[in-house]
């Protein structure tokens, strides 16, 4: 279960947005830290196939991207920043047609949904319409979706921003035990310093560009720097934090 | 063929079919625009346009009967603009991205989303045929399932089109603009609401114009279907464009589009 890039850069236009990153993320939990625009968000489409890099190659289980997508997808769970929920249809219709996508039958989508739905405590709302969902539940669905075909890996951009405290709460801890039973890979994309414990494994971006990588403790000993802010502030030289 | 490929078949089919009797008001207009031609413009129109008797009929036809194959091409047209319409959308909110994290090919699953919208094109289609018949447009019972396959066709191609024109729009906004100048041209240069013969003798150039308007071999082709008959010409040129279609929208579609993508 790894993700790895090489030299992998990408445009918008004349813009370079991602600039020949090296990325090297193995099982557990991964934080991947940045300001806003620092280009987190870009290199998940990157990563998910929906942006194609203009130079460079990607690597996910070993199957290279430009070649081996569908393998990729099979084991990959993605939760977008902005929702990306039908907001007309119910928790079930929605979790159903995700299933369908990667090819799991209605029946075996409706025993993996029950048994996600319950861990996520979202087992009464599974008729409801997503539309009468609070922002919390909502990403809790997401988050059901993205593992109903069991990925190994799983990609979480900004998954609790806009979240209050106790969502965000049950949504870390969540994801932090499923790494620990599963033995997946997530690659958790923040801006919220809060929500990076000193074992965790970090990667800071900025502007397109890693400025570290590595357990966020040891990080903020080789910087010599107190805390995580403050080894932030020193890589970003950002002060628009939460 | 790998189950997976059905399974994902079905489940697109089914979203599109929930989603579109989720949005009762989507269905209401779709009726109701077409019912509004046949009721109040052609019981208008059908003193001033006396149409004589021509293919595929064997007799002198009402105007109603007349217009009732172009009003059935339009439920499909708008059918179809409507569907590339919620692409852009879905592309916009985001809602793209799930369709295209499936692992199965992304040709595929575009291809799908066009026979789901070809399917509820088909129902809308059949629905007001039904309505029609109570204002004396008469169908033979046999036109009903001569229709089917025509229709289909006519509505995997407009929906082919208007997935190729939803990859050429980078905005939601654009949309409505663009539309205007497909869906209005596109139905009143063809033979939907009047015979090309009067169009010939009101100007020869728009004549030509509607002859080589691709909608009006769509709507022959139905008026044709509708009663049992084909009409190759009308088919051919359907089955051509639509395959022309099929691959630039296959081809141009860039998931990267949109404000979401910048």
């Amino acid at each position: 279960m790894s993700i790895e890039t090489k030299q992998l850069s990408f445009c918008y236009g004349k813009k370079t947005v991602i600039e020949e990153l090296n990325l090297n993320i193995n099982m557990g939990f991964n934080v991947l830290l940045g300001p806003n625009g620092a280009g987190k968000s870009t290199l998940f489409s990157m990563l998910t196939g929906l942006y194609q890099a203009t130079s460079g190659s990607i690597k996910i289980n070993g199957y290279d991207l430009k070649t081996d997508r569908a393998q990729i997808m099979r084991s990959m769970g993605v939760v977008f920043q902005q929702s990306t929920l039908d907001l007309d249809l119910s928790v079930k219709q929605n979790l159903v047609y995700y299933a369908a996508l990667h090819g799991i039958s209605s029946s075996q989508a409706l025993v993996n949904i029950s048994e996600i739905l319950s861990q996520l405590e979202l087992t009464p709302r599974l008729n409801d319409k997503v539309r009468t969902l609070n922002g919390g539940h909502r990403r809790r669905v997401e988050i059901a979706r993205a593992l109903i075909h069991q990925p190994k890996v799983l990609l979480l951009d900004e998954a609790t921003v806009g979240l209050d405290i106790d969502s965000r709460k049950m949504i870390t801890e969540y994801v932090g035990t499923l790494c620990q039973q599963l033995g997946i890979c997530v690659l958790w994309a923040t801006h919220l310093i809060d929500e990076i414990s000193a074992e965790d494994q970090l990667i800071i971006i900025n502007e397109g560009k890693i400025k570290a990588q590595g357990v966020s403790k040891q990080l903020c000993e080789t910087h010599k720097v107190a805390d995580i802010y403050q080894l932030y502030r020193t890589l970003t030289a950002n002060v628009e934090l939460i | 063929m790998n189950l997976s490929y059905i399974y994902c078949f079905i489940g697109i089919v089914k979203r599109e079919v929930l989603r579109f009797f989720q949005q009762r008001s989507r269905l209401l207009s779709a009726l109701v625009r077409p019912l509004l031609w046949l009721v109040v413009f052609a019981s208008g129109f059908r003193a001033a346009l006396g149409v004589s008797i021509m293919e595929p009929y064997g007799t002198y036809i009402t105007y109603q009967q007349y217009i009732a194959p172009g009003l059935c091409c339009m439920i499909i047209l708008f059918n179809g603009m409507q569907s590339s319409l919620s692409m852009v959308y879905d592309r916009e909110m985001g809602s793209m991205k799930v369709l295209l994290m499936s692992p199965l090919p992304r040709p595929f699953l575009l291809c799908c989303k066009l026979i789901a919208s070809a399917l509820l094109s088909l129902l809308q289609v059949v629905i007001f045929l039904l309505f029609a018949q109570l204002v004396d447009v008469d169908i033979p019972l046999i036109g009903y399932f001569t229709a089917i396959p025509a229709i289909f066709l006519i509505a995997f191609f407009l929906g082919a089109l208007g997935l190729m024109l939803s990859n050429l729009i980078k905005q939601l906004e654009n949309f409505a603009g663009v539309m205007n100048f497909v869906i209005f041209p596109m139905f009143f240069l063809s033979s939907a609401l009047y015979p090309l013969w009067k169009m010939q003798e009101a100007s020869i150039w728009l004549y030509w114009l509607c002859q080589f308007n691709p909608f009006t071999a769509c709507v022959e082709l139905l008026r044709f279907a509708l009663y049992g008959q084909m009409n190759t010409a009308a088919l051919m040129t359907v089955l051509i464009v639509t395959s022309i279609a099929s691959i630039f929208a296959l081809m141009s579609f860039k998931p990267q589009h949109g404000r979401s993508g910048r």
